[in-house]
């Protein structure tokens, strides 16, 4: 057997948690070190696999399966595709980074560490699971830690009501996605949690069209769907720097791949009787989130309201179910994962700095960090969908798709676009541009080695990507096309 | 159904109740030896060490001596020696040993000989239950167990709420237990027979009214809902959790309420089919109610023995869920759940002792910053709650998984969304248990938390089982099946 590399990528994190946890809490040099190294084994583990991905082959590599709960069938059975090892490699870009921004936590730095890897291990699960009981499995374990995240190291005005929120909201819709997985399993009779023999079940038009909403929609709430974002911006907001990237940036991804892979894939005939519905409410995500997004005070809300505003992006293009729009999805998956990963550590940089995050009582941010609001403009214009940005390459085959469904909602859809351009410049201009309040003058502290490696990483990859698509496109293409395969039509 | 009378397995069936006895005997006489040289120090924890070693070698002994093989009814079938009566002796034998490790140090409760012994005699009681198969031995088991149990409720005498736990549990007990005894007596006067089996039989063949029958074992239930805490029987468990000495406590909510489970699963299934379809819809109702009634009461809890009272009376309607399938799977998913629960349930009132014997409270309120004076003892605390929420990779969220499994199984995928609402309402309060453990702040932050050694010991032993239950299910559940098969 070769190098099980999926596992490692899994497991790496976890053991990395549980290795600090058993370390004297005071050292925290050791701690940050074990960290930083966990997360950069994790990393070039995901770039590795992401480079050795076969794409002329196709369909799910690096495969392992082992008998894991023989008496039903559930064995552990992981691989990727063009869909999830971008993701994986996202999780793997995200962790990193977010360890480097985490760098200044000095409360129980050994337990935050801790409790982001058992999360980044849930993460990472559930992008590479092929059976379902796995998948819920890692699901639910990338979703608690997030309670303690918030809880314990948030922002002191929000955080236990933000935690309790999330976590209800979360745990809500997974043991409902749980139990239409579980009428799946016995209505299959198929006696299997493997994937990819359920794909093959042949469920009846009725049971899928009835299942389909509990098993999306259950998974979706993670997505943050309207009208089930509500948990998202306020868990955002009062989440810590590391843990808002890894929430906007990879956790609602992992509702979205859920929604996708369980949802779609397993009930296509759901899918498609449910899809305009998902158009619709996708729709309200966009332009709804990007409204509420521009009339924020706050810079952290901001940034909160316009993932439920991409999301609904990823959202349309599953809808879609044509080439055009998922891989439109999958792309904006990865995109905005990296972009609202960099908004956030720069909201955080910011933050820490000016202690407010007040949009009126901040300005002229660039002159004393230049490199944060070089990123963040960038960050704002893959926001707004500018060509030579990842944004554009994600964002146009979506619009694509959309028009072949419904040209209607596409011309909606980008009516968020526009607004979004709005608030986007409103908040550059004001945060980076224009007088410095006097309070700042001079208080400014320097940034980090750290937080400048992790904002160069992200803004570099949001660049690559915009002007050479083909290190991505073709791989998410070729995970669309499995898609459809298991979808029909086209 | 014939009954094989053969020449019996005596001495490997009745291993552990007779390594039990002998234990007692032998805890009396150290108890004897040791008290005139009554000193500070070793002879303490002497006795507790006794009873937890003792009670380890019990169990290797019935591990290598004590497994059944084809099921056997001993004693002209008063006990039935088979898959289920070893599997629950040897959880019995395991949750007494735990207990007797984490009384070592309990004010009032750990030096006491007479304590280890009603410990094993109520233990010697609930493996009979188990392994009962005549409604007499029936009753004589529940009653030496339960009559240890109220003495051990109420084994604090100077305190007055140990004394009104154990009198409540006593008075509770008695008139539950004097109805299910009507119920025996209507079930021998309808058919004859005092054997479970042979019962059964009669009434599958149709020598008794099968209403009569049903309402006679409604009143058989009354007794096993009262030991498992089902609603309405559950008025007793938050008072007498709350009053006991909390190593009783949590012997009471893990052994006794399995041993409950273990002889309302004999019971039900040695009747199966014909007789059952109006007792599923009484189980069934009982289930939904014991879940949704425990969960929403724990929310209003301040007294964390109170809260994990009224979630042990959720967990067994959750347990109940897998009963009512009355299927193989079911009755398994049954078995595990309750496994999971004793291990996670043991974990969590061992870490109540140890909190309660450094700061002398039970109030959630008080467990403020328990993460910075001891964070082994709160990640300890973490693991069992959550194990109790059903979260991966924890026992419990794999025995949460094959009971709503064996639920929509068997049709019943409303039962199943009701246990999932549950499961909601039961995250929520062990969360906000958590939010005081890691977030909120104390002015005892500076004092850690002593843990003795046999709390290491038994603390650990049952967070490793917590996890090992819920990454490695696969033998386990081969276990609680072969348990289930062997019940039919």
């Amino acid at each position: 057997m070769s190098f099980p590399i999926l596992s490692v990528i899994v497991f790496t994190p976890m053991a990395a948690g549980l290795l600090l946890l058993l370390m004297p809490a005071r050292r925290h040099g050791l701690i940050r070190g074990v960290a930083l190294a966990a997360a950069l084994i994790a990393l070039s583990l995901s770039v590795y696999a992401f480079i050795a991905y076969d794409q002329s082959l196709g369909g799910y590599q690096f495969q392992e399966q082992a008998s894991w709960i023989p008496q039903l069938g559930i064995s552990y059975h992981i691989g990727v595709d063009g869909m999830s090892l971008p993701l994986v490699l996202l999780t793997g870009i995200v962790m990193l980074t977010g360890v480097l921004v985490s760098w200044g936590v000095d409360d129980r730095p050994r337990e935050f560490f801790a409790f982001l890897f058992i999360l980044a291990t849930g993460v990472f699960g559930v992008f590479v699971a092929l059976d379902l009981f796995v998948l819920l499995f890692f699901y639910e374990i990338a979703v608690f830690p997030m309670f303690l995240l918030i809880a314990i190291w948030g922002w002191q005005v929000t955080r236990e009501y933000a935690a309790m929120k999330l976590t209800l909201y979360l745990f809500i819709g997974s043991v409902v996605a749980l139990v239409g997985v579980l009428a799946m399993y016995f209505t299959s009779g198929l006696g299997t949690f493997d994937m990819l023999r359920m794909e093959q079940a042949g469920f009846s038009t009725a049971f899928q069209r009835l299942w389909f909403p509990f098993v999306f929609f259950g998974f979706a709430v993670l997505g943050g769907i309207f009208p089930f974002h509500n948990w998202s911006p306020d868990g955002h907001v009062a989440a810590p720097t590391a843990v808002s990237m890894f929430h906007a940036g990879v956790l609602m991804k992992l509702g979205a791949f859920a929604a996708l892979r369980v949802g779609i894939m397993l009930l296509p005939e759901g899918a498609k009787f449910w899809a305009p519905l998902i158009l619709g409410l996708a729709l309200v995500n966009v332009v709804y989130g990007s409204l509420i997004a521009s009339v924020q005070t706050d810079f952290k809300y901001v940034i909160g309201f316009s993932s439920v505003s991409h999301m609904g992006l990823v959202m349309l293009g599953f809808a879609t179910l044509n080439q055009d729009g998922l891989t439109g999805a999958g792309l904006q998956m990865f995109s905005h994962g990296v972009m609202t990963a960099l908004f956030f550590a720069v909201v955080g940089i910011v933050y820490d700095r000016a202690h407010t995050r007040e949009i009126a009582k901040l300005g002229g941010f660039s002159r004393v960090m230049p490199l944060v609001a070089v990123a963040f403009v960038i960050g704002g214009l893959v926001s707004m969908g500018m060509p030579g940005f990842s944004g554009f390459v994600a964002e146009f085959p979506i619009f694509l798709g959309l028009w072949q469904v419904q040209p209607i909602v596409a011309v909606i859809a980008a009516l968020g676009i526009v607004i979004t351009a709005g608030y986007i410049l409103r908040v550059v201009g004001k945060v980076f541009y224009g007088d410095m309040p006097a309070e700042f003058a001079g208080h400014i502290g320097a940034i980090r080695t750290q937080d400048r490696v992790a904002l160069v990483v992200l803004a570099g990859l949001l660049v690559l990507i915009g002007l050479q698509p083909w290190v991505m496109a073709p791989m998410i293409a070729s995970g669309a096309q499995a898609v459809l395969r298991v979808v029909g039509g086209g | 159904m014939t009954l094989p009378l053969t020449a019996p397995p005596l001495i490997n069936g009745l291993l552990p109740e007779i390594s039990l006895l002998l234990l007692a005997g032998l805890v009396l006489l150290a108890d004897l030896v040791a008290r005139p040289r009554q000193t500070a120090g070793p002879r303490r924890r002497g006795l507790g060490y006794l009873t937890a070693g003792g009670l380890a070698a019990a169990l290797i002994a019935v591990f290598v001596l004590g497994r059944p093989g084809e099921p056997t009814l001993l004693f002209g079938g008063m006990l039935r020696f088979d898959t289920a009566s070893f599997a629950f002796a040897v959880v019995f034998l395991f949750a007494a040993a735990v207990t007797a490790l984490l009384s070592v140090d309990v004010e009032g409760v750990g030096d006491r000989g007479e304590y280890y012994f009603l410990l094993l005699v109520a233990t010697i009681g609930l493996c009979l239950m188990a392994a009962a198969a005549d409604l007499i031995l029936l009753y004589l088991a529940i009653e030496t167990a339960s009559i240890a149990l109220y003495v051990l409720a109420g084994f604090l005498k100077r305190d007055d709420k140990s004394t009104e736990s154990g009198l409540k549990y006593f008075l509770f007990g008695a008139l539950t237990s004097a109805v299910m005894l009507y119920g025996f007596s209507l079930l021998f006067g309808a058919t004859g027979q005092t054997n479970l089996y042979l019962l059964a039989d009669q009434v599958r063949r149709g020598s008794a009214s099968l209403l009569f029958v049903g309402g006679a074992a409604v009143l058989v239930f009354v007794g096993f809902a009262f030991k498992i805490s089902a609603v309405p029987f559950h008025f007793w468990t938050p008072d007498v959790y709350e009053g006991a000495p909390t190593p009783a406590t949590g012997f009471i909510s893990t052994a006794s309420k399995v041993a409950g489970f273990a002889v309302l699963l004999r019971f039900l299934l040695a009747f199966a089919s014909p007789t059952s379809d109006t007792w599923l819809v009484v189980l069934t109702a009982m289930a939904v109610a014991t879940m949704t009634l425990g969960n929403l009461l724990a929310l209003v809890q301040t007294n964390i023995k109170r809260l994990l009272a009224y979630s042990s009376i959720a967990h067994a309607g959750y347990a109940l869920i897998g009963v009512v399938t009355l299927s193989l799977f079911g009755t398994a998913s049954t078995v595990f759940y309750l496994v999971a629960y004793v291990v996670t349930n043991l974990a969590a009132f061992a870490v109540v002792i140890l909190f309660a014997r450094s700061a002398g409270s039970d109030r959630i309120a008080d467990y403020a910053g328990l993460s910075r004076r001891s964070p082994g003892l709160a990640l300890a605390l973490l693991v069992a709650l959550l194990s109790l929420a059903g979260m991966p990779p924890l026992a419990g969220f794999v025995g949460k998984f094959y009971v709503f499994a064996a639920a929509v199984n068997s049709g019943l995928t409303w039962l199943a969304f009701i246990g999932v609402i549950n499961a909601i309402i039961g995250l929520y309060y062990y969360m906000t248990v958590l939010k005081v453990v890691y977030l909120h702040r104390s002015p005892d932050e500076d004092k850690p938390i002593a843990v003795g050694l046999p709390y290491t010991i038994a603390l650990g032993t049952c967070v490793g089982f917590i996890l090992l239950i819920g990454v490695a299910s696969a033998p386990w559940l081969e276990r609680a099946l072969a348990v289930a098969a062997s019940l039919y």
